[in-house]
């Protein structure tokens, strides 16, 4: 019996008809088969995951130690134990990165051509990388914790709300990673993603992520307190409990007066807009 | 909405790829200007033009991957439009490409598409190392893709799109920018697919590709085919090519071309450097070769060696389009549909 072909002419696999339980048992396989490809990829180059660690463990340095010994808070408090739950958010929100990369890669080599001629679904292809990362970045953000617990850093509120302060971490990378694969997608080529990479730092510098933003000046002042960021940094502030007291006399807007119901409103009314731009994006490529 | 079982008498006989008057544009470039097609099932089709003809445009869109803007095309008896998906489950696709991914191993490669494919975790796992064994891969099964060579790329490539046994294989331009050796390895490999019933479309910007490959050529020039048959049909429908090498390369080039003008009623190439006059006669024309050296002789031109012969494929392309493929200096590069599309 021949491997390719078990009868002449040619019987090709053909799957059951698709029925609505169908679908939906197939996306998950999909999503899962595509999520696989991305944990088997770091676990050939493990050194990926730690090299996620850099650039937020370079911040700390920075801070932490250089600008941090001469940054006075304005309201008081400890800078380091401030900056901490900054550094978890920089982790969150670089996941754009390798969104952005990846699926620009996959543009520019025609995986995403291939994957697009296969009979899957749409959004698990997609959904799938970024369960991928999320597994991932559990793993970075559970690194980045140990490092500031080394460092002296504590959750001040107990376990239940440091799991929920690292849930609404993973909550607002997963965002980041739906934002990075639309952008991935739309720009299509390896080398200008790389480029473009250096714009998602300034993002996490007009925010409350550094610096209290009551010194600011005032129209600075308003786009950083409006920054989705600074609502899930000050979110995990509140959960970690290493809020600082505010200015005298400043008053916060509503985001940062409500930081995580703001943090989910975000999370929901960014998802709301990426996922279907990133799905149709991957759809239409090239059409 | 999807056929329960597919019907394959319906692509024994009939054709198993359909394309008519497919038009598609992208901006203010027309990539495909009224192209047909039909290739009957278990044959290779060979797609042959230089870059920008509107190859590629045409595959992404029997692939499911492009909407042409007007006209319809079928493959494996469904529309590449209303049923895309019942035809990207009798279809295999490799593009321009190797999209295979790189930090994984190549056995992790095939693994992932026959999961896409739903053959299940342990149905893939058996397809993998099936077609690992049967095209040679099997060595290098287990290393990253990443420390493959471009040959090796390619063939995991065209392996992968054979994972679900499809009735109808798209390869764009398979051969691209590999060494010879790595050509035979992925003509040995369609070969042995088309003798297992696949049909197979191929484009290729390789004449000696189409004429080993392919059961039936279709030239695309223009966003359109502007001819097809067989490599046979088409060269002997285009003539006699009448080939003079001169022993020195002087004035005596410009007289043998006159010469060649006058009895073929085509128009002579001349190569300098070569010192050679090629001409193809007007169709329904014959050319003595005793009266061709005569008159050679006769204007004083020494030729070195005087051939009449088949025309090769190039001959083809340059009657149909007066351009070779194999020269782009010669394509009019101010001309907006030469510009590649995707």
């Amino acid at each position: 019996m021949s491997v390719l072909t078990p009868s002449a002419p040619s019987v090709p696999h053909r799957p059951a008809p698709a029925t609505p339980r169908r679908r939906a048992g197939n996306a998950v396989s999909d999503a899962w088969t595509l999520t696989l490809r991305i944990l088997l990829y770091y676990r050939h180059s493990p050194g990926l995951v730690a090299a996620s660690l850099i650039a937020p463990l370079a911040m700390l340095l920075v801070f932490g130690y250089i600008f941090g010994s001469a940054i006075k808070l304005p309201g008081g408090g400890s800078y380091r134990d401030y900056l901490m739950p900054g550094m978890f958010i920089l982790v969150a929100v670089n996941g754009i990165m390798p969104s952005m990369n990846g699926a620009a890669r996959d543009v520019g080599r025609g995986v995403t051509d291939r994957l697009r001629s296969m009979p899957i679904s749409r959004s698990a292809a997609l959904f799938g990388q970024t369960l991928a990362d999320l597994a991932v970045s559990t793993v970075v953000l559970a690194m980045m914790a140990g490092v500031g617990l080394a460092l002296g850093w504590r959750a001040q509120h107990g376990v239940a709300h440091a799991v929920t302060a690292f849930a609404l971490l993973l909550l607002f990378r997963f965002v980041a990673n739906w934002i990075g694969i639309y952008l991935g997608l739309l720009i299509g080529r390896e080398d200008m993603a790389g480029q473009l990479s250096v714009l998602v730092f300034p993002l996490s510098m007009v925010t409350n992520v550094f610096v209290t933003t009551g010194g600011m000046p005032g129209w600075l002042r308003l786009v950083a307190n409006w920054n989705p960021i600074s609502a899930v940094a000050a979110a995990a502030r509140e959960l970690f409990g290493n809020t600082v007291p505010a200015m005298p006399g400043e008053v916060l807007p509503l985001p940062l007066r409500h930081p995580i119901a703001a943090t989910l409103v975000w999370c929901a009314v960014l998802l709301t807009v990426f996922v279907p731009l990133a799905v149709r994006k991957f759809t239409t490529h090239g059409r | 909405m999807s056929l329960p079982h597919h019907d394959t008498s319906r692509d024994g006989p009939g054709p198993a790829i359909e394309a008519e008057g497919l038009h598609k544009r992208f901006g203010r470039t027309e990539a495909l200007r009224g192209l047909d097609l039909s290739v009957p099932a278990g044959t290779v089709c060979g797609v042959l033009g230089p870059n920008g003809a509107g190859k590629t445009t045409a595959v992404r869109i029997l692939a499911t991957l492009s909407d042409p803007d007007s006209g319809r095309a079928r493959v494996a008896g469904f529309d590449v439009v209303r049923q895309a998906e019942q035809v990207r489950h009798s279809i295999g696709f490799a593009g321009q490409h190797a999209a295979v991914e790189e930090g994984i191993t190549g056995r992790d490669n095939l693994h992932l598409v026959g999961r896409l494919h739903k053959l299940g975790a342990r149905g893939a796992r058996r397809r993998a190392e099936e077609l690992l064994e049967r095209f040679g891969l099997d060595e290098a099964a287990d290393r990253l893709v990443r420390t493959y060579s471009g040959g090796m790329r390619r063939r995991l490539d065209l392996i992968a799109s054979l994972v679900t046994r499809p009735a109808v294989l798209f390869l764009d331009e398979p051969t691209t920018g590999l060494d010879p050796r790595s050509r035979n390895e992925i003509w040995a490999i369609v070969r042995e697919l088309v003798a297992d019933g696949t049909t197979v479309l191929l484009t290729t910007q390789y004449l000696d590709e189409a004429d080993r490959l392919a059961d039936a050529i279709a030239v695309v020039d223009h966003g359109r085919v502007i001819a097809s048959g067989t490599p046979q049909t088409l060269k002997s429908a285009i003539g006699t090519r009448v080939e003079v090498t001169l022993a020195e390369a002087d004035q005596q080039l410009a007289r043998a071309a006159a010469i060649l003008a006058a009895l073929t009623g085509g128009s002579p190439v001349l190569d300098e450097a070569e010192r050679r006059v090629r001409a193809i006669t007007a169709p329904g024309r014959a050319i003595a070769l005793p009266q061709l050296v005569r008159e050679l002789d006769a204007a004083g031109v020494a030729a070195q060696d005087v051939a009449l012969g088949h025309p090769s494929l190039d001959d083809v392309f340059l009657t149909l389009t007066g351009r070779s493929t194999t020269d782009p200096t010669t394509e009019p590069s101010t001309d907006p549909r030469e510009t590649v599309t995707r």
